[in-house]
């Protein structure tokens, strides 16, 4: 095992590293809908194994702006996790959470300036999405999953994506990417990238039975 | 008809003329340009990594500092441009999440500036200018045959350096 490639295990586990995909997005998409009070439906999440040169013409184009939440994981596992968003995703969900007070127009979702108050409530949406999701994934595989305090960041694609890129490329040459389109009235896109490091990837295998 | 080639992450491009090279949203990562004034040719790598020697799978030699701008200066020596008159620009190595953490991988913005500069200077090839460090993202477009790095970021005006 110690011996094997990230691409090897990826390749190797994929079924069941999209299942742990699914199941994370599922959860994570309760929680968002419980928040913003309405019903949200969430499609079957996409997980992609990209080359680092795709990675931002997937999300919409590098130059793109984004919003994005990272935060470490510490624990039984360890490594990070980056979920990452559109700008007009961002507001709309903001919008939606603060009931309207902030006056966003739907119209120009991704023209809006994010002040104080609209970081610390993506962050929140952030932190409550990424927790949703890491508790599936700790309910699923018995293991202790401790999230850091979420950092944000809103950004062009490509740099906030290089981060998570980075921490892959230390292993190899892809990085794994799990995309789930959400959607309540509109369409919202978000993107879960989970970097678990090389030995917590054995461990999560190990626990679910397939290792 | 001049065109912008895009480098990816990763991965090095060069050209000649009045093309140019692009790489969109630098964040942790590094643009390296590099070219000779007289000829004209020159190219960009986007490195993300510092040192291959510090990592097991190293095989892809674009994505590491040294490796990747040792690749780059073969190529654009290949294509006609002299050695002994290159001269670099780089840019990027921002700092995107600000975490106090005790993982290396946190700080790899600073230390691909580093490693990106001991490389150069290991060649003898002079830094011009820079534009590196800091915390947002950045596009840069690098045309070879009059030096202008341009640099752009969200909210900021547009440099040329």
């Amino acid at each position: 095992m110690k011996d094997l490639s990230m691409e090897q295990i990826t390749n190797q586990y994929f079924d069941v590293l999209q299942e742990l995909g699914n199941i994370g997005a599922g959860n994570a998409t309760t929680a968002l809908a419980q928040m913003v009070g309405c019903k949200v439906d969430m499609s079957v999440p996409q997980v992609r194994l990209l080359e680092f040169h795709e990675l931002g013409d997937i999300v919409g184009g590098d130059d793109q702006i984004m919003v994005s939440i990272f935060l470490q994981v510490e624990g039984d596992i360890e490594g990070s996790m980056m979920f990452i968003f559109t700008k007009a995703t961002a507001a709309h969900l903001v919008n939606k959470l603060m009931c309207g007070m902030l006056g966003i127009e739907e119209e120009n979702l991704e023209e809006y300036q994010f002040g104080e108050m609209e970081c610390s409530a993506v962050k929140e949406l952030g932190n409550i999405i990424t927790g949703a999701y890491l508790n599936a994934l700790s309910g699923l595989t018995n293991l202790k999953i401790y999230p850091s305090v979420p950092q944000l960041g809103i950004d062009m694609a490509g740099a906030l994506l290089s981060v998570p890129a980075v921490e892959f490329g230390v292993l190899g040459d892809k990085i794994l990417l799990i995309q789930t389109t959400f959607s309540d009235d509109v369409e919202l896109d978000g993107y879960f990238i989970l970097i678990p490091d090389m030995n917590s990837y054995e461990k999560i295998l190990t626990s679910l039975g397939v290792l | 008809m001049s065109e912008v080639i895009k480098v990816g992450m990763a991965d090095f491009k060069t050209c000649r003329g009045d093309d140019a090279v692009t790489t969109l949203g630098l964040g942790s990562c590094v643009g390296i340009a590099v070219r000779d004034p007289a000829t004209g040719i020159g190219g960009l790598a986007h490195i993300m990594l510092p040192d291959s020697t510090e990592i097991k799978n190293n095989t892809n030699r674009p994505k590491f500092a040294d490796t990747g701008i040792e690749d780059l200066v073969n190529e654009i020596v290949r294509m006609g441009a002299s050695r002994s008159r290159l001269v670099a620009k780089i840019a990027g190595g921002a700092q995107m999440f600000a975490f106090g953490s005790k993982s290396d991988m946190i700080r790899v913005g600073e230390r691909n500036v580093m490693a990106s500069k001991k490389k150069l200077n290991q060649l003898r090839i002079p830094i011009l200018a820079e534009d590196t460090g800091d915390s947002y993202g950045r596009t840069v477009i690098f045309y070879p045959k009059t030096g202008d790095f341009v640099i752009k970021a969200v909210g900021k005006s547009e440099k040329t350096i």
